[in-house]
């Protein structure tokens, strides 16, 4: 690991300045994701800021019957909040299916949301990424492809955005409240958050320099049936092959959003229509366009298959 | 203050050291090295003072930024219960419980624990007074090599008090409700602590004489 100086925030606004005074600077807060990769020195901050005692760790019922959810909040204690789990269960089950009971009581939200691609070739220092060293080269792309991208990935890049948690957040169509270096404040909708590689694989979201999330705001509770199906090759502790997270209703139409196939959490509006008309029918809209490599080709029928089986459970 | 932070180092233990270093300089990534490699970092190290409680005790210490809790608990505390397995949060053997919750101490730095309250096992039980967790591994033959075992311990600990607060899981069929206590529920939430002897079947049954006398 590389040598940094290290600080306390004592306010976001002094926070969002310090890391936009130091290009080298990142925040910290649970620490699970960053720290292993500055390990690996995939990661090389030159100034680490430590935002966990800002006290955005409460989870708050909003004046039109939402919830926003500090960005110091733990995934566990999340994933746990009476609330969450009578009114937005799609997010805690997408909470419970990732990671372990110890990462999870570290992982806060806002890192959930902020963690970095697990594609093997972006941990793999010896070979090239575009996502480590932009224009290097994507080693990915004629290699193990098993868990990587489907769809939206561009010759740069096919890697997916790891997250359970970001594919329950863009299902119920949260948004991200973030402080920029100079105090303002903006709203992101998690459906803009999240960028596709295109020729920038380096850069995972639209947040600027120095941006720090706040909080997280869910609308007020989308009525209906809350799942999280997640296909992974462990019963735990693996991240997803494939997973739908899914608010259905009684007549069998709702909303759905895809992960494991891209490089932000997947969800096609217009193919929500055709939810009544089956999941062979939804899963072709909803993947249209896509481009499969040779090892993850499955992943198409595996969204379909798990597709049919959040609608069949639905009915029950 | 603890200043010194160094295990005395005897000749067999820098037999052992060496035959380590050897070892680990055969896996190139390897992440076996404990003092940073200043040659490729660069930039000169930082120090910082950090004081929390561990076990009960107050402890003052002046570490290197990078310092992993981990790192402390071991090098500088000399508490070498908690295990360096993967040193990347995968394998759990160096969960140690940090104010009331389990968490890998490998993946968090020391510095971010100012006046923190650490348990790990040196501080659940001792070899003449057990704790029940420690009494029930041993009854139910918990471990084969016992390398797991100190963080497998502190989990279970921690997984039973999880329960007792209700916090759902991953297996839990209503999420509304009370989880219950049944082995699936407490293998999911194992399943961040990896046995290599696979003493899994055994480890589940000591959770649950603990779980079901406390209950």
């Amino acid at each position: 690991m590389k040598s940094f100086t290290y600080e306390k925030a004592e306010s976001p606004a002094a926070a969002a300045a310090s890391a936009a005074r130091r290009p080298g600077a990142k925040f910290i807060a649970g620490g699970t994701n960053l720290l292993d990769l500055m390990k690996l020195e995939i990661e090389a901050p030159t100034h680490l800021i430590d935002v966990n005692d800002l006290g955005f760790d409460k989870i708050e019922t909003t004046s039109n019957g939402g919830l926003r959810v500090g960005a110091l909040v733990r995934n566990t204690a999340l994933a746990a909040d009476p609330r969450v789990r009578r009114d937005y269960g799609v997010l805690s089950r997408a909470l419970l299916a990732g990671a372990t009971g110890q990462l999870r009581n570290k992982a806060t939200t806002a890192g959930n949301l902020l963690q970095r691609t697990r594609c093997p070739y972006f941990y793999d220092t010896n070979l090239p990424c575009n996502k480590r060293i932009p224009g290097s080269g994507c080693s990915a792309i004629g290699g193990v492809t098993r868990s990587l991208a489907v769809i939206g990935s561009s010759d740069a890049c096919i890697a997916t955005n790891p997250s359970d948690m970001a594919v329950a957040m863009r299902v119920l169509d949260a948004t991200v409240e973030t402080m920029r270096a100079d105090g303002t404040t903006r709203g992101i909708p998690i459906a803009d958050f999240h960028r596709l590689p295109g020729d920038t694989p380096h850069i995972d979201t639209v947040l600027e320099a120095g941006e720090l999330v706040t909080a997280v705001t869910l609308p007020k509770p989308e009525v209906g049936k809350h799942i999280y199906r997640k296909v992974r090759d462990r019963a735990s502790y693996a991240f997803a092959l494939v997973s739908v997270a899914a608010v259905v209703q009684r007549d069998g139409s709702g909303r759905v959003a895809v992960g494991g196939v891209a490089h932000k959490p997947w969800r096609v509006e217009a193919a929500e229509a055709a939810q009544p008309r089956g999941p062979r029918v939804m899963a072709s809209d909803l993947l249209a366009g896509a481009k499969p490599q040779p090892d993850n080709a499955f992943k198409l029928a595996l969204v379909e298959r798990t597709l049919a089986a959040v609608l069949d459970e639905a009915k029950g | 203050m603890d200043k010194s932070g160094h295990l005395p180092i005897s000749r067999r233990n820098l037999m052992i050291v060496a035959g380590a270093s050897v070892a680990s300089a055969a896996v190139p990534g390897s992440a076996g090295a404990q003092t940073p490699d200043l040659a490729r970092s660069g930039a000169a190290p930082v120090s910082s003072k950090v004081s929390f409680r561990v076990n009960g005790a107050t402890r003052g210490l002046e570490l290197d930024t990078r310092t992993t809790l981990l790192d402390a608990l071991r090098e500088h505390l000399h508490l070498t219960g908690s295990k360096k397995g993967c040193d990347h949060g995968q394998c759990g053997a160096c969960t140690v419980i940090v104010d009331g919750q389990r968490i890998v101490s490998c993946l968090t730095l020391a510095v971010m624990h100012e006046g923190a309250s650490v348990t790990t096992i040196e501080g659940l039980g001792t070899p003449d007074d057990l704790h029940p967790m420690q009494a029930a591994f041993i009854k139910h033959d918990g471990y084969q090599c016992g390398y797991c075992t100190p963080g497998q311990i502190c989990s279970a600990v921690a997984v039973l008090d999880e329960l007792k607060a209700g916090i759902p899981s991953h297996v839990s069929g209503d999420l509304t409700a009370a989880p219950e206590l049944t082995s699936a529920e407490l293998r999911e939430r194992m399943s961040g602590n990896i046995c290599r002897c696979g003493a899994y079947s055994n480890i589940i049954d000591a959770i649950a004489e603990v779980a079901g006398s406390a209950a």
